[in-house]
């Protein structure tokens, strides 16, 4: 399928979400849309997809002119969506979530499973995605499910395929896989249009590449550009992809985590037998697949999470059974997994999210009463030193972008006196500037001589910001590595062989 | 990704009008009258008579809507007049300096029926604010209004003292009643809508066994009657007795929970926690906020405050305490529920809820008096303002206001959890 794009507008009253966009889809081409998290892709894609309606221009299909009113209407022609959230009902099969909505049947009504079943395996076998069509999706890992929604459009003669940013839950193995699935469909004939804000995966799948910037398409690239070309039009300025860092120089142990055994939710051990040092001046990494155990480990630092047995202790002071109170007080800063979640209250200013957990410490309270001077000014010096945007200190945390507020419990962390910094995930989601900026404050945080224990499942991220890297999986340290270390190796050490130790 | 809900630059009218919540309440009271002049049309017998009329040629269409206006106009007239004031009583007094009686008891009124109301409601706006339903208010009030009755009448001292210590024990009561939901969330988990709505029955019973005891029924009485409390542990009428008006220093006392209760939410450091923990008790948690210690806190304050609502409608109002004593539609803590969402959980907010709910309250009994409309319209008024006002987008779409855009609807509600 040809895909065209004729100045294509989409305005949300006065702002300006997509101005102008035109390119063009060819047949069995993989088109990367590259663009930071704000610039306007999602928006596209769900004009593109019917879910809102162009204000200006045209969409054509094989030089035909196309309006869609819904996503049914765009299924139809031949697009096909996978969402970044997969859209797939947990606990049905795979073969019952591929074809619902589209439903073989036999006689009253009843589904026809066996011709369901062949269907998806006819499908899966001509682009070698496979998959057990009688597995449950909710036991599925996420590579796999990712598949399936692959499978869904593909089952519904989907012809171009749009992915919204599908690497972001993947391992690397995982990634990799995708790539070739991806190639494949294109050698196939179909048409893949691919949105990412990931450098290195656009430069190995993509045939071209469309940058937009501010909801303007600022340029095409070629695979073969470098990774700093296509970040700086990307992002509108020169940007330092590399992490400065001043020489590994540790000092004392800061935290010891001994043999710790932590139960998630289901009363899981998910955390078993972890031990751990993190010492002064030096940033650990925590690597590893999501739900290996991290989120679990993380909780139990900060007080959030019982734990069974074993200890932790900060500064030679025992912190195992300590409340997140007493966590916070001891000089624990933490960066929360789900910030929205678990680090602001989106509907409170900004000035309030910025003493969040410090809204007794002085100078923000005397006697029980709010010092509303002292917090206005601490925010307007945190906005200032960490570049926060935002209109007024007195915003809603919630109007900023995600970048923004991460910048928001960035800074209320780093401002307190620490001893460790304890981050999960904290560039997940962020644009290139913000990554960017980001890390610095952890380097400079780590330079200043304190510890930070940082979990990501993003590899160049733990390659670029660690000293020391520790791979977790099923709740055990699988090995802990140099920042040398090759990706392979580390990716090998996250599925739990420990082989890889063995080449290091 | 935050594309889809950046929001629009607009200017600053349109922004106001779609936006502040008193234009919306505002336009929602008008809704409210409009439909309830729907409801006088469709129900009153005259009315119908005149639309009747059409088709018996005993009269055209005008004749028909002006019966209409006619009708609905002098329901609403009386409600006024009986709630706020009628200018032509209210201009004879300024000539001449008579029958302020007259002129000033709609207001007066108003006022003694709102000042309750204001109280209870700040309890459970400020439990709202936190996350919490404390649907148990009025079982809070009521106990309020046992301990306060009984420390009025069986304690003899002098008005300096006995008033302190009868508000102190309807507080108490209130705290009582307040911790028992308190205590069993915290510790154990329990629901707080089931413990505090089943608590208000408990409550009641405490009511009716107080009632018939020696020590509280009003000796040589076999009804739920109880004591009458000393002049001194009343609150007085604050243009005296003589005045007949029954508006009451418990006014002040309303005041100056507001005003408490806007220093608690907006500078105190608990209230920031209460607060924090209300819009969302996962950051709560992670900011080293301590949820058991904030669900039992709450639930003292605001137990409390419905408790000393039960004490001010004691002391200020009945001064003796019966077996209707904040019962059904007299029931200000269940009442305080509907203004603390109308008010939006705010003080001032409240303090203008209340006011409205007391004056259709009032005038509504005015206009029963006076043109046989039941009562019941002021409570349709009253639950369609609350209707409209729970939907802005409907009333922004009725009054062709900018419309909040779709994606911004929030359809996902906090539902019974905390």
């Amino acid at each position: 399928m040809r895909l065209e794009l004729r100045g294509v507008t989409k305005r949300f009253g006065g702002f300006t979400a997509n101005d102008q966009i035109s390119l063009t889809v060819e047949p069995g081409q993989i088109h990367c849309l590259l663009g930071e998290n704000g610039a306007g892709k999602s928006t596209l894609m769900n004009v593109l997809f019917g879910l809102l309606h162009p204000d200006d221009g045209e969409i054509l299909i094989d030089g035909e002119p196309v309006k869609f009113s819904n996503s049914g209407e765009a299924v139809r022609r031949g697009i096909g969506m996978v969402h970044q959230h997969f859209m797939l009902v947990p606990v049905f099969t795979v073969a019952e979530n591929v074809v619902l909505g589209f439903e073989p049947t036999k006689s009253f009504d009843r589904l026809d499973h066996q011709r369901a079943n062949e269907e998806i395996l006819q499908t899966s076998r001509a682009f070698n995605l496979e998959v057990d069509p009688n597995a449950v999706v909710e036991t599925l890992p996420i590579g796999l499910q990712q598949r399936v929604e692959i499978l869904k459009a593909l089952n519904h003669d989907a012809e171009l395929l749009i992915l919204d940013e599908p690497t972001a839950v993947l391992t690397p193995q995982e990634i990799d896989a995708l790539m070739e699935i991806m190639r494949s469909l294109a050698k196939a004939g179909k048409s893949i249009l691919f949105i990412t804000h990931k450098l290195k995966e656009v430069k190995a799948v993509s045939d071209v590449i469309t940058i937009i910037r501010q909801g303007r398409v600022v340029g095409t690239a070629d695979p073969s550009a470098t990774e700093s070309e296509l970040a700086s039009m990307m992002v509108g300025r020169d940007v330092n992809l590399t992490v400065d860092k001043s020489p590994y120089a540790p000092g004392n142990d800061v935290m010891e985590i001994r043999d710790l055994v932590v139960r998630d939710n289901r009363g899981v051990a998910a955390v078993n037998g972890v031990s751990l040092t993190v010492k002064a001046g030096e940033i650990l990494m925590l690597a590893g697949i999501q739900g290996n155990g991290q989120t679990e480990l993380v909780e139990a630092i900060v007080g959030m999470r019982p734990v069974e047995s074993g200890s932790i202790t900060l500064n030679g002071r025992d912190i195992t059974h300590a409340s997140p109170r007493q966590a916070l007080d001891a000089g624990i800063g933490h960066i929360p997994e789900d910030r929205q979640r678990d680090g602001l209250v989106l509907s409170m200013s900004v000035a309030d999210n910025l003493v969040l957990n410090t809204p007794r410490n002085a100078p923000f309270a005397r006697r029980g009463s709010r010092n509303l001077g002292a917090v206005r000014e601490n925010a307007e010096r945190l906005v200032k030193d960490f570049d926060i945007r935002t209109t007024s200190v007195f915003e809603s945390a919630g109007s900023l972008s995600g970048g923004n507020q991460q910048k928001v419990i960035v800074a209320r962390e780093l401002s307190r006196p620490l001893s460790i910094l304890i981050a999960s995930q904290p560039t997940r989601g962020l644009d290139v500037g913000s990554i960017e900026y980001v890390h610095a404050q952890m380097v400079r945080n780590r330079n200043e001589g304190n510890g930070a224990l940082i979990v990501s499942s993003e590899l160049d991220e733990v390659l670029a910001l660690g000293d020391r890297i520790a791979v977790m999986h099923a709740g055990k340290i699988s090995g802990i590595v140099e920042p040398t270390t090759s990706r392979e190796a580390i990716g090998l050490l996250m599925t739990g062989s420990t082989e890889a130790m063995a080449h290091d | 990704m935050t594309d889809v809900t950046a929001q629009p630059k607009r200017s600053l009218w349109s922004r106001w009008t779609s936006s502040s919540p008193v234009v919306v309440a505002a336009l929602a009271m008008l809704l409210g009258l409009f439909i309830g002049a729907i409801v006088i049309m469709t129900t009153t017998p005259v009315v119908l008579d005149a639309w009747r009329g059409l088709f018996h040629g005993w009269g055209g269409p005008g004749h028909a809507l002006k019966v209409s206006f006619d009708n609905v106009g002098a329901a609403y007239r009386d409600m006024f007049t009986g709630s706020i004031f009628d200018p032509p009583a209210f201009w004879h007094s300024v000539t001449t300096g008579h029958d302020w009686t007259n002129a000033l008891t709609p207001i007066s009124e108003t006022l003694t029926y709102a000042t309750p109301l204001i109280i209870a409601s700040i309890g459970v706006g400020l439990a709202f604010q936190t996350g919490i339903f404390n649907i148990g208010a009025n079982g809070q009030a009521i106990l309020g209004g046992i301990l306060g009755a009984s420390a009025g009448s069986l304690l003899h001292m002098p008005t300096i003292i006995h008033i302190p210590v009868t508000l102190a024990a309807g507080i108490l009561g209130g705290v009582i009643a307040g911790s028992v939901p308190g205590l069993l969330k915290a510790f154990t988990g329990a629901h707080e809508v089931i413990v505090t709505l089943m608590f208000n029955y408990v409550v009641v019973g405490m009511l009716y066994l107080s009632l018939f005891s020696t020590a509280l029924q009003l000796p040589g009485q076999s009804n739920d009657i109880s004591r009458t409390m000393d002049p001194s542990a009343q609150l007085a009428p604050l243009f005296g007795v003589s005045s007949g008006l029954r508006v009451n220093y418990g006014l002040f006392v309303a005041a100056a929970v507001v005003v408490f209760a806007w220093w608690f939410l907006e500078r105190s450091s608990l209230g920031f926690e209460f607060r924090i923990t209300g819009a969302n008790p996962n950051a709560a948690r992670a900011s080293g906020i301590n949820a058991r210690a904030v669900v039992i806190l709450l639930f003292l304050i605001s137990g409390g405050l419905a408790g000393l609502a039960g004490v001010v409608q004691a002391a200020g109002t009945t001064h003796f305490i019966d077996g209707g004593f904040l019962i059904g539609n007299a029931g200000i803590g269940f009442t305080a529920i509907t203004v603390a969402l109308l008010g939006r959980n705010r003080p001032m907010g409240i303090v203008w809820a209340s006011l409205l709910f007391a004056a259709l309250g009032v005038g509504g009994r005015a206009m029963q008096a006076s043109t046989g409309i039941p009562l019941d319209l002021a409570t349709i008024i009253q639950s369609a303002v609350v209707l409209f006002v729970a939907t802005p987008v409907l009333v922004k779409e009725i009054f062709r206001l900018k419309a909040a855009p779709t994606a911004q609807i929030q359809l996902a509600t906090k539902g019974w959890s905390s």
